[in-house]
């Protein structure tokens, strides 16, 4: 552990020093970051412009469920990034780099990824949970903090096992998966009461790709939503499943790993 | 001459053709996205008539439309130009006897070509069986929608191609293209109908090139907007096309003379 944790902050030291050389775009990152989640929350506002209630949830409710949704977004961006692994690691070869050295090769591949700036993201949303929260006259109660932390931990893990499956194909099929790109259009979804869905889009934002794990249902803990209070309590024990069917098809996928003969 | 370009169109499609197995998740992820903004739009009108002057059928259309022609319109040629700056690959290409802009939006050409028969069209049959999609029967809409689709896939391309050419002022402009995506899907009308915006907001967006991507033939095509015909969309399509040829000419001219090469 002190060994992992000492890798960490190395890599983040050098991190700090490659992004130096290019300073403005540090910036303009992170306002790209924030512009990108501000056009969601532009989307909500619009909506409730012309409409009092989705489904039953009201402006301020939609709106701190957002905020949920960034928090542990942005803690799955920052640690865990494989937009481009297929490109990096198996097309370019660097795979087999990272497989003669001692640390765990999937954690090595967190590490050369970390991107610190995605944190302003969730510190963006804890403060639109505290706004909305207040606007709504929700009681803060002890276990609130536990909660946060709790859901938040899931909820990356969650995330963290859809992509790692996902990436893990990228050990089968020659060809780059265009399939990444889109799935962050979908996990989007899962922020909105996803009651406003038909039958099959609620069992796949549910089951098939729980996104609605990242946003909604945890979300509706805090705002004392009874009828979801039971789907944010399932959120830890879909988090522990997702991530070790990331983690098993990942240690599959590279068993499969031939290097690219570069 | 003009056969060089000619192939330039050819070639990328017969490329993106090897890889058309990419696309056909690439159809089932647009109809989802095209299944939730149904439903999400459903959900805010319940019992309401109409919206920002969309009825709710006129609104399912748009949004189907929107998506599909975004399956058209939508390229990296600012990822292909920003590569082909770092990686240097640029300078080779500036002094074949082409123009690398245009040659690029050939290219651009090419893969919208692509997108248009193996993506749009199979996923506009997928959407219209899914979702109660209400299309024109007058066969002068489809004309007037196909020459309005053109010039959105030329004033999308233009706008890449700027972002693409910044690469040689910045270095680095992974985050602007970013925020390009963004702006464009916002701003475009494709994530909401600029009409339905605040006020001052959409005056802002009524003075931009943005609108005329998605916003305009859209609703021309959704048969909404009654005042502005499809003549007058042209118009505004063609000035937005004129106008952003003159920032592509000076940025081109003078990223020939700034040239240099970051390794590679």
């Amino acid at each position: 552990m002190r060994y992992h944790l000492g890798l960490l902050s190395e890599y983040l030291k050098n991190y700090m020093k490659t992004r130096l050389t290019y300073r403005a775009d540090f910036w303009v990152e992170v306002i790209s970051d924030l512009l990108f989640q501000a056009t969601n929350l532009i989307f909500i506002f619009v909506i409730f412009m012309h409409t009092n209630s989705l489904a039953g949830w009201s402006q301020n409710e939609v709106v701190f469920v957002y905020g949920f949704f960034m928090v542990p977004y942005g803690v799955f961006s920052c640690f865990v990034n494989m937009w481009n692994f297929s490109d990096r690691y198996i097309v370019k070869g660097e795979m087999d780099r990272i497989l003669t050295r001692p640390a765990h090769n999937l954690f090595q591949i967190f590490l050369e990824n970390v991107d610190p700036p995605s944190l302003v993201g969730s510190l963006i949303g804890l403060l639109i949970m505290g706004v909305s929260g207040y606007n709504l006259g929700l009681p803060f109660e002890w276990w609130t903090i536990p909660a946060i932390i709790v859901l938040t931990l899931s909820a990356t893990a969650i995330y963290t096992g859809i992509y790692t499956t996902l990436t893990s194909l990228s050990f089968y099929s020659d060809a780059p998966t265009g399939i990444i790109p889109l799935m962050y259009n979908i996990q989007t979804y899962g922020r909105y009461p996803v009651t406003i869905y038909n039958r099959a889009i609620q069992v796949l934002l549910t089951w098939i790709l729980p996104f609605a794990f990242v946003g909604v249902y945890p979300a509706a803990l805090f705002l004392g939503r009874e009828e979801m209070t039971r789907m944010a309590l399932l959120t830890p024990v879909m988090g522990a499943i997702f991530l070790g069917i990331g983690l098993f098809t990942w240690s599959r996928g590279v068993r499969r790993y031939k290097g690219a003969g570069s | 001459m003009l056969d060089a370009y000619f192939d330039f169109i050819r070639i990328r499609f017969l490329t993106m053709l090897a890889y058309r197995l990419n696309y056909y998740t690439g159809i089932l992820i647009y109809s989802l996205n095209i299944g939730v903004n149904y439903f999400t739009w459903k959900a805010i009108y319940g019992e309401g008539e109409s919206l920002g002057g969309f009825t709710a059928s006129q609104m399912t259309t748009y949004v189907a439309v929107s998506w599909m022609a975004r399956a058209f319109y939508f390229n990296n040629l600012d990822r292909e130009i920003s590569t082909d700056i770092r990686d240097g690959s640029i300078a080779i290409q500036f002094i074949r006897p082409y123009n690398y802009v245009l040659a690029k939006m050939m290219q651009g050409l090419g893969e919208g070509m692509f997108r248009f028969m193996l993506f749009m069209i199979p996923g506009m049959a997928i959407a219209m069986l899914l979702f109660p999609v209400k299309l024109p029967s007058d066969p002068a809409a489809w004309a007037g929608f196909l020459v309005m689709l053109f010039f959105s896939f030329l004033i999308n391309s233009q706008i890449n191609v700027i972002t693409g050419l910044l690469a040689f002022f910045v270095e680095n402009n992974e985050g602007l293209m970013r925020m390009k995506r963004v702006i464009v899907d916002l701003f475009s009308g494709l994530i909401i109908p600029i009409s339905l915006f605040p006020g001052w907001l959409s005056g802002i967006l009524k003075v931009l090139p943005f609108q005329a991507i998605t916003y305009l033939p859209g609703s021309v095509f959704t048969g909404r907007v009654k005042g502005v015909g499809i003549w007058n969309v042209l118009g505004i399509q063609i000035f937005w096309f004129a106008v952003l040829l003159i920032p592509l000419f000076f940025l081109y001219r003078a990223a020939r003379q700034r040239l240099f090469v970051q390794g590679g």
